[in-house]
């Protein structure tokens, strides 16, 4: 029976009702990770689901990182499908080794025998002034690893609707939540309306003159930056890559063969970030077509700043029409 | 300054610890759990004893103990061989640890869960997987081709600890799954989380003590001490005997002679059963010793005294209980001559098995990284099918 609901929720709501969703749906979904019982998470996006599920599958988990990855993969033999919350994205590392080389691995290493369902939540990206390891972007080291699928949500309803799909994969999934986000915006969630694919990217912002790929925390960065582009007459179409791996380039190929012309914007290094393996891919399929090289804009390759400094050295409006306009001029 | 450990941290911090917990490194001493001496006398023991289960007769399990680890000794002096022979790339050598092996690998029920790491050939054998199954991934055909499932024997791990995690996640879906504490024996289960001395000093093996102490999950925790970590002796993983760290996670620890196979038999059928309970963790210390190399391509030489291995040969565990068996009349000169036979047959099979293991094809890489495969790795795979036929018909 589909529940018929309409209302304006934030991002964070979002990923709590698709949460909640999860595990009504499927008894074998637990959730476990620091805080995110009592609490519901130092973000709330586990709020109400203890008290509702019970300690068995909302487990507040001793503080390590590893124990909790790692402990997620028994479960997933055992067949749950644990949806594990890493508390930052700078945390994520002590995870690292159960990471890649098992959750990606198992299912391989197996032949197939042992699938890995696991779901890895990671409030990733800056901007909410925290102290270091706080406001990180790792997405490229996951990206990178054979045996993962890597998503990030932009925005509310996505937040609802990409956290079942991701908790419906088969496969594990690096689920990125941009934390700046939780609590800012609200959109309307209309529950009847059919989800997108969970790996698939999505033109959300039509334009003719150049093509900005985005995801997580800079889609709204980007749909500012094309807005302000707007008012003086430049039309910029903005892409929400949504899946960061496996890419959806269908849609990226299709827009930049209309426009000639790509940025990449993210809050991760620029160095050997997605937007190398974008403009990569875009020049390989859309060579001819291409009027500028692909520019990319993003964290400089220094370590993340201490938070009064995070607004110059994150990627903003500015910075990306600046590059617009180089794209444009070329 | 040598580096070492000195034997206690100073007055003023309480008592001197190496009288507390005793050397890390001491063959005898009270806490070590002990039935069938070096000599093949068996001995008493207050709290364990060697119960082979209702219906089977002691001196057939003893033999059937036996039987075991000459078989368990055959896979590995084979696979040592065939490794020599070029027809394994590496093989990771059990020598002196069938007891310890053996003797956990047969307390386990159907219902049971093994996490090994790539040593476990003798639990393997116990939990009746064909050890053929074993070779693949030390020739390198494959990653381990056998099911869990079929046989609740995990993959054989290869970064050192990370399966303890695994097994006590696995123990924490058991508890979910309501097959702890029922009272039922055939469905009561509980997990074997195998690891050695060097796994001991891993953040993983420690996480993995924290989670399942928390949880009080169904995990026996089995340490085969062998005392080294390829050339690092047991002392520089520990300063107090290994089994002493139980009890500052909060549950019980127990240190068994790790080449007594009635032993070992008894103290992990009794940490399994707690653990079916609901009585949650044990940590169990197997000691016994590393007889042949870390791996094939490991020289001991460098690094230990051929002195060490002389006076551990004087324990070994399949003398001891042939020594008792034929001293009490419990088995017959034929029944030896069988099992030497069975050894030899299993020989052959594993020469004529190992090279006949079908070679992987460069194709198959992409097809199991995903349940579910992605566009960009199917246009991967593709591609390099579509350049390999270009060879075709070319020399």
């Amino acid at each position: 029976m589909v529940q018929q609901t309409t209302e304006k929720i934030t991002l964070a709501k979002g990923l709590n009702l698709g949460l909640r969703k999860a595990m009504e749906a499927d008894p074998k979904v637990l959730l476990m990770g620091e805080d995110v019982g009592k609490l519901g998470g130092v973000f709330r996006i586990t709020d109400g689901l203890q008290k509702d599920f019970g300690e068995d599958r909302v487990i507040d988990s001793p503080l390590a990182e590893s124990g909790i990855v790692g402990t997620a993969v028994g479960m997933a033999m055992r067949g749950y499908r644990p949806v594990v919350e890493i508390q930052f994205d700078g945390f994520v590392y002590p995870a690292y080794d159960q990471i890649v080389c098992q959750v990606a691995k198992l299912h391989f290493r197996s032949q197939g025998r042992i699938p890995m369902p696991m779901v890895i939540r990671i409030p990733f990206g800056g901007g909410i002034g925290a102290v270091e390891h706080h406001s990180e972007s790792p997405e490229a080291q996951f990206a990178h690893t054979p045996g993962l699928k890597v998503v990030a949500c932009s925005n509310p309803v996505d937040g609802y609707w990409m956290i079942q799909q991701a908790i419906a994969c088969d496969d594990p999934v690096i689920f990125l939540e941009p934390k700046r986000q939780y609590h800012a915006d609200k959109a309307e969630l209309d529950d009847s309306v059919e989800p997108a694919p969970l790996f698939t990217s999505r033109v959300v912002r039509q334009g003719d003159d150049v093509t900005v790929l985005a995801y997580g925390p800079t889609v709204k960065t980007a749909l500012k930056a094309a807005e302000a582009a707007a008012g003086e007459g430049r039309s910029v179409e903005v892409i929400d890559l949504r899946t960061l791996s496996p890419l959806d380039m269908g849609p990226v190929h299709e827009s930049v063969r209309r426009t000639g012309r790509a940025v990449v914007c993210h809050e991760a290094h620029v160095n050997l970030g997605l937007g190398a393996e974008l403009a990569a891919r875009v020049q390989e399929e859309c060579f001819y077509s291409l009027e500028a090289p692909v520019l990319r804009v993003g964290g400089f390759d220094t370590p993340y700043p201490a938070s009064r400094l995070e607004e110059e050295w994150l990627p903003d409006l500015d910075r990306l029409l600046d590059a617009v306009d180089r794209s444009l001029a070329f | 300054m040598d580096g070492t450990a000195p034997a206690s941290p100073g007055a003023g911090f309480g008592p001197d610890l190496a009288e507390v917990f005793g050397p890390s490194q001491q063959h005898g001493g009270p806490e070590l759990v002990q039935l069938l001496t070096p000599e093949g006398e068996r001995v008493e023991h207050a709290e364990f004893r060697f119960d082979p289960g209702p219906g089977v007769a002691e001196d057939e399990a003893i033999r059937g103990l036996y039987r075991d680890m000459v078989l368990v000794r055959r896979i590995d002096t084979e696979s040592t061989a065939l490794q020599r022979h070029g027809e394994l790339g590496i093989w990771a050598q059990l020598l002196g640890q069938e007891a310890a092996q053996v003797g956990a690998g047969r307390a386990l029920r159907p219902q049971d869960f093994v996490f090994p790491t790539y040593r476990e050939h003798g639990v393997a054998w116990c939990r009746g997987l064909d050890p053929l199954k074993l070779l693949g991934l030390f020739r390198g055909v494959d990653h381990g081709d056998w099911d869990p499932k079929d046989v609740n024997f995990g993959l054989y791990t290869i970064v050192i600890g990370a399966q303890t995690l695994h097994a006590t996640g696995y123990a924490m879906g058991m508890q979910r799954d309501g097959v702890v504490g029922t009272g039922d024996p055939d469905r009561d289960a509980a997990v074997i989380a195998h690891f050695g001395d060097g796994a001991s000093s891993q953040g993983d093996v420690n996480e993995s003590f924290i989670f399942a102490a928390s949880y009080n999950a169904p995990v026996v925790f089995f340490c085969q001490n062998n005392q080294w970590a390829i050339s690092e002796p047991i002392e520089r993983q520990t300063r107090i005997p290994l089994y002493q760290r139980a009890l500052g996670f909060g549950f019980p620890g127990v240190r068994v002679d790790g080449n007594d196979v009635l032993a070992t038999y008894a103290v992990t059928q009794a940490a399994l059963q707690r653990a079916r309970e609901g009585q949650g963790p044990t940590f169990v210390e197997a000691y016994t010793y590393r007889m042949g190399a870390h791996t094939t391509t490991d020289d001991p030489t460098r690094y230990r005294l051929s002195d060490d291995v002389e006076s551990w040969k004087l324990r070994d565990p399949i003398a001891r209980v042939e020594a008792y068996l034929k001293r009490n009349g419990l088995a017959e000169q034929s029944f030896f001559d069988a099992v030497a036979t069975e050894a030899d047959e299993l020989g052959v099979r594993l020469r004529e098995g190992c090279k006949a293991l079908p070679d992987p094809q460069p194709l198959d890489v992409f097809d199991r990284v995903y349940a579910e495969m992605t566009p960009e790795l199917e246009a991967q795979k593709a591609e390099y099918a579509a350049y390999l036929s270009s060879f075709e018909g070319a020399h």
